[in-house]
C-alpha cells in the first residue's frame, strides 16, 4: 500500500520547460505546489561547470544528461504487423531526465509555427480541396489560432531572451527578418547572434538567388538580458558544447537560467527529485483526478500524493505513457480508428547536403546551438500542395553547432570508414565542411501511433509504451522537393565535393542515428473529444482537473522545432487555468 | 606484429613534434603541463582484457587507425587503453541500456541494438570467435597476421561475412554462410566506434594521448570560449588544444 502524503493544491509531473513555467505561474496565485521530477537535481554549478561539461564522450556520446533506457524507454515497430522491439540504446531521440528536462541540453532554436499550421485541415480544404489529402493521413486543426497564441508566444520568447530579427511586425514586413512568419507584436528581445562563416556564405548565395535569408531565432543570448522573473543571461561565447550539454556560461535559455532560481524562492513551491510518477489516480466518479502515485527512489517506497489540480509536464512521450497507464481517456485503436489516447504520433522530416571546400576554413568548434541563417521560401505556407503532390514544408538552414570530433566530423562521400585513408581524410577535411539542412513537417497517419506494449515492461513492472512509426510517401516527396531546392544552392557555393542525404522511397525509420527529439502527438488538442485528448486549453476532456502540456498536443508536426509553440501553449493554458478554471473548477469547454 | 608498441610510441613522439611545427606552434619542449608520462603501452596491465584479447585489440586498432602516413595512429594515442577502461566501467556492462528480454538479436538492424550481450561480453565472445576464425582460415591469430591479411580479415568481419572454412570460389559472403551469430553482429561496429572515441575523446579516458588526435585535426579540445572568433572568416584558429585536466599542447 502506498503511503499517503499531505494534500497539495497542485502537483506538477516533471520539472522541465513546461513544468517550470506552470510552477512559477501557479505559484504566483499563492497555491501550494509540489513538482515531482523523476531524475536528479541539476544546477549550472556544479553540473554544467567548466571544464568538466566540455566532455564530448560523457555527455555527447554516452548521453550523460539524458534518460537512461534502463529506467525508461519505448518499444518501436515500423508498421502494425512488425513485432515492436525495445529502444535499448539511445539514438534517434534523446528525452531529458532530471531537473530542467530536455531544456538543459536542447539547441535553443525557438520558432513559431506558421499561421496555416494551426488550422492545417481547414487550410488544405479551403485552398486545395479535401481530395488532395492522402488516404490514411489524419489532418487536424489545433483549435487555437496564430492570433490567439501570439501574446503567449511573445511572452515565452521574452522569458527566454530569444535573439533574432522580426520579419513581420504588426503586419509590416521587415527587411532582414522572415517575411513568411505570422505577424508578431514585438521585436525579438535580443538582436541576432553574429553569423559564423558558413552562415554568411549561405546567406549571401541564398540572397543572390532571390531567397529571403534571416537569422535563426536563438535561445543562445546575443547580449546580457534580464527577464520578467529577474533571471539573468550573459552573452553566449560560442563554446561549441551546446546541444546535448548544459550551458557552462549562463547563456542558453533553460529552466535553470530563466525560471528555476526565481521559482525556488517561492515559499509555496516545493520540488522533489528521484520521484517518478507511476500513475494519475482517478476519483470514483471518473470526472476528476484525486492526485498521483509516485515512487520515491530515495525512500524506496510508493507515495500517494493527493492534489486538487494535476499538471502533466513529463515530455510528450511520457505524457501519453502516463495517460495510457492511468487509463484516462479511450486508448486509440489503429484497427478501427476509434479512441484518442496515442493517436496521431508524428516526428520530424529532416535531410541535408554537406559541402566540402579545400580552401575554406570554418573553425566549426566556434559554434552555438541555434545561431545560423534560414530561408523560409519553401515553408508550408509557400507551397502549392496540389501542384507539388504533398502536404508540408521545410525551412532550409545553415549554421554549425560545434566541431566535436567524435560526433561532428564530416568526411566526403566515398571515404573509407577506417584505415589510413580515413585518418588522412580526417586530417584533410576537418574544419573544411559546412552543411545546409532541411527541417520539415511530418504528418500524422492512421498507423503512426502510441499504445502499451504487450511484452516489455519497465523496472516498476509497467508495460513500456509502443511506438508505431515509419516515413510515408507524402513526407518523402516533401523532403525530396527540398533536396531539389537545396542542391542548386549548394552548387552555387562551388564546393570541391558535396553529398546529400535525404529520405527516399526505400527509406524506413531507423532508430540508430540521432534525428530529433521532436516527438509529437498522442495526446492531441482539439475542439472535439472524439478526435482529441485535451481541449484548446490543454485540459483533459475526461478529468477536468488534469492539464497536459507539451508537444503531445500537436495534431501533426509543424515544420519547426517544437519548443516555441510548446512554451506559448503553456502560457496560454496557464492563463486559462488562472483566470477561468481556478475561480470555478469545471470543464472549460 | 612487425613493430613493437614501444617502438611505435617513440616514433609517434617524434611525429607529434613535427606536427606541432607544421601547425606553427613552437614546440622545442612540449608545452603540456602533464603529469608523468604513463607507462609504455606494452607494459599496460589491462583492467578488462585477457592477454590474448589485449593482443587482438592492440593489433586491430592499429589497423583501424594505423600509424603510417600523416597523423598519429591508435597505438600512439593509446586507444587500446581507452577501450579497456570503457569495457571495465559502466559502458562495458551496458549500465544505461535496457537489457530486459525477450531478445531478438536477428531483428532488422534499423530497430537498433538487440543483443542480450553487454559490450564487454560482445568483445569477449567476438574476439574469441574472430581469432578462432583467423587461426582456422588464415593460419594464425589475428595479431600474428601480416597487416595486409589483417585488413582483409577485418573487412570480412565488418560485413559479418566470416564463413566456416574457405568460401567456395565465386560465392558471395552471404551464401558462404556467416559464422557470426546475430548476438555478435555489432562487434565490429562497436570496435570501430570505440576506436574512434578513444582517438578523439578527452585524454582523461586513457586515449587521445597528449591530445595528439586533436592537434592533428586542429580541434582545440575543451577551450569552449570563442566569442571573438565567430565573425573571423576563413582564418585558422591559432591555439592548440587544452584538456579537461588542464594539459596544453
Ligand atoms: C539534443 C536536443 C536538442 C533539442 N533542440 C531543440 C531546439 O533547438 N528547438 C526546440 O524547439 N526544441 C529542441 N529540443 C526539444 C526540447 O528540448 C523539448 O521540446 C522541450 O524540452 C520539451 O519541454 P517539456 O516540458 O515538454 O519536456 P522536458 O523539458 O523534457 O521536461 C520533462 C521532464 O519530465 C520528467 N519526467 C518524465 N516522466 C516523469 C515521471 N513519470 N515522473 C516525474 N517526472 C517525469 C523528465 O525527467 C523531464 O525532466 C531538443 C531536444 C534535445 C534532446
Ligand atoms: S554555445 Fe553559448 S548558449 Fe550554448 S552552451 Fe555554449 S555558451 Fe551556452
Amino acid at each position: 500500500m502506498a503511503r499517503q502524503a499531505q494534500k497539495k493544491d497542485v502537483v506538477i509531473i516533471g520539472l522541465g520547460w513546461t513544468g517550470s513555467i506552470l510552477g512559477i505561474e501557479l505559484a504566483k496565485e499563492g497555491l501550494e505546489i509540489l513538482a515531482l521530477e523523476r531524475g536528479p537535481d541539476r544546477k549550472t554549478v556544479p553540473d554544467f561547470r567548466y571544464p568538466d561539461v566540455a566532455d564530448e564522450l560523457k555527455y555527447g556520446v554516452r548521453n550523460g544528461f539524458m534518460q537512461r533506457p534502463r529506467d525508461s524507454t519505448v518499444t518501436v515497430r515500423r508498421n502494425l504487423s512488425e513485432t515492436a522491439l525495445p529502444y535499448r540504446v539511445l539514438g534517434s531521440f534523446l528525452p531529458g531526465n532530471g531537473v530542467g528536462g530536455a531544456g538543459v541540453h536542447w539547441n535553443g532554436q525557438t520558432w513559431r509555427p506558421q499561421a496555416v499550421e494551426y488550422r492545417l485541415r481547414s487550410y488544405v480544404e479551403e485552398r486545395f480541396g479535401a481530395g488532395i489529402i492522402p488516404e490514411g493521413m489524419l489532418l487536424q486543426d489545433w483549435g487555437v489560432t496564430a492570433e490567439e497564441l501570439e501574446p503567449y508566444l511573445t511572452r515565452f520568447e521574452y522569458v527566454l531572451g530569444i535573439s533574432g530579427k522580426a520579419g513581420n511586425l504588426n503586419g509590416q514586413i521587415i527587411e532582414g527578418g522572415n517575411p513568411f512568419e505570422p505577424s508578431r507584436s514585438k521585436e525579438f528581445p535580443l538582436p541576432p547572434l553574429p553569423d559564423t562563416y558558413d552562415s554568411v556564405l549561405f546567406a549571401e548565395v541564398a540572397k543572390s538567388m532571390g531567397y529571403h535569408p534571416f537569422p535563426r531565432p536563438s535561445a543562445n543570448a546575443s547580449a546580457a538580458y534580464v527577464n520578467e522573473y529577474g533571471m539573468q543571461l550573459g552573452p553566449c561565447n560560442y563554446c561549441g558544447f551546446c546541444e546535448r550539454f548544459g550551458c557552462l556560461n549562463y547563456s542558453k535559455a533553460s529552466p535553470q537560467t530563466c525560471v528555476l532560481d526565481a521559482l525556488k524562492r517561492k515559499p509555496n513551491f516545493e520540488y522533489r527529485v528521484n520521484a517518478e510518477v507511476l500513475r494519475i489516480e482517478k476519483a470514483g466518479d471518473g470526472k476528476t483526478a484525486t492526485g498521483i502515485t509516485y515512487f520515491d527512489a530515495d525512500a524506496g517506497e510508493e507515495i500517494f500524493q493527493p492534489a486538487d489540480l494535476v499538471i502533466l509536464c513529463a515530455y510528450s512521450l511520457h505524457n501519453v505513457h502516463l495517460l495510457l497507464l492511468s487509463e484516462i481517456g479511450t486508448p486509440y485503436d489503429p484497427a478501427t480508428g476509434t479512441g484518442v489516447v496515442g493517436r496521431s504520433y508524428a516526428y520530424q522530416m529532416t535531410g541535408g547536403t554537406s559541402l566540402f571546400f579545400k580552401d575554406k576554413v570554418f573553425n566549426p568548434f566556434v559554434g552555438t546551438g541555434s545561431g545560423g541563417v534560414t530561408i523560409d521560401d519553401f515553408s508550408i505556407s509557400q507551397i502549392d500542395f496540389a501542384k507539388e503532390g504533398f502536404i508540408g514544408g521545410s525551412y532550409i538552414t545553415a549554421g554549425h553547432t560545434g566541431g566535436r570530433p567524435i560526433q561532428q566530423l564530416s568526411l566526403p562521400p566515398g571515404t573509407p570508414a577506417w584505415g589510413r585513408a580515413w585518418k588522412e581524410a580526417a586530417g584533410t577535411w576537418y574544419g573544411h565542411a559546412m552543411s545546409i539542412g532541411a527541417h520539415g513537417s511530418n504528418m500524422a497517419y492512421r498507423d503512426t501511433c502510441l499504445d502499451l506494449d504487450p511484452t516489455y515492461r519497465d523496472r516498476h513492472g509497467r508495460p513500456l509504451m509502443r511506438m508505431t512509426f515509419d516515413w510515408k510517401p507524402n513526407d518523402i516527396r516533401m523532403t525530396q522537393f527540398m533536396k531539389a531546392k537545396i542542391e542548386p544552392i549548394a552548387k552555387a557555393l562551388k564546393p570541391d565535393v558535396m553529398s546529400s542525404s535525404y529520405k527516399t522511397d526505400s527509406s524506413h525509420y531507423d532508430v540508430r542515428p540521432y534525428q530529433t527529439t521532436h516527438n509529437v502527438g498522442g495526446a492531441i488538442m482539439g475542439i472535439d473529444p472524439k478526435s482529441s485528448v485535451v481541449n484548446r486549453y490543454l485540459q483533459s476532456w475526461d478529468l477536468h482537473n488534469l492539464f497536459v502540456m507539451g508537444a503531445s498536443a500537436f495534431p501533426q508536426n509543424t515544420q519547426y522545432n517544437p519548443t516555441g509553440a510548446v512554451g506559448g501553449l503553456a502560457y496560454w493554458a496557464v492563463e486559462a487555468i488562472r483566470k477561468d478554471y481556478l475561480p470555478n473548477p469545471r470543464p472549460l469547454l | 606484429m612487425s613493430l613493437s608498441p614501444s617502438a611505435l610510441t617513440r616514433r609517434s613522439l617524434l611525429k607529434t613534434t613535427a606536427i606541432g611545427l607544421v601547425m606553427g606552434v613552437s614546440l622545442p619542449v612540449p608545452l603540456f603541463a602533464r603529469s608523468a608520462e604513463p607507462p609504455p603501452l606494452a607494459d599496460y596491465k589491462p583492467e578488462y582484457f585477457t592477454a590474448q584479447e589485449w593482443a587482438f585489440v592492440m593489433a586491430a586498432t592499429a589497423r583501424l587507425i594505423p600509424s603510417d602516413g600523416t597523423g598519429p595512429g591508435a597505438l600512439e594515442t593509446r586507444v587500446p587503453v581507452f577501450i579497456d577502461r570503457q569495457l571495465a566501467g559502466a559502458y562495458g556492462i551496458a549500465a544505461d541500456w535496457y537489457m530486459e528480454g525477450p531478445f531478438d538479436p536477428a531483428a532488422n538492424p534499423q530497430l537498433g541494438f538487440q543483443s542480450p550481450l553487454t559490450p564487454a561480453e560482445i568483445y569477449r565472445q567476438g574476439i574469441a570467435l574472430f581469432d578462432g576464425w583467423c587461426r582456422q582460415a588464415l593460419g594464425s591469430p589475428f595479431a600474428a597476421l601480416a597487416p595486409v591479411r589483417q585488413d582483409q580479415a577485418l573487412k570480412l568481419l565488418e560485413k559479418n561475412a566470416l564463413a566456416a572454412g574457405k568460401p567456395p570460389a565465386g560465392a558471395t559472403p552471404a551464401e558462404a554462410g556467416p559464422l557470426v551469430p546475430p548476438e555478435l553482429r555489432d562487434f565490429f561496429t562497436l570496435l570501430l566506434a570505440n576506436t574512434k572515441e578513444g582517438y578523439f575523446a578527452d585524454p582523461k579516458y586513457g586515449g587521445n594521448h597528449a591530445m595528439q588526435a586533436w592537434v592533428y585535426i586542429g580541434f582545440p579540445g575543451a577551450r569552449a570560449s570563442y566569442a571573438e572568433w565567430a565573425t573571423r572568416q576563413n582564418v585558422r584558429y591559432p591555439l592548440g588544444p587544452v584538456s579537461i585536466s588542464g594539459e596544453r599542447a
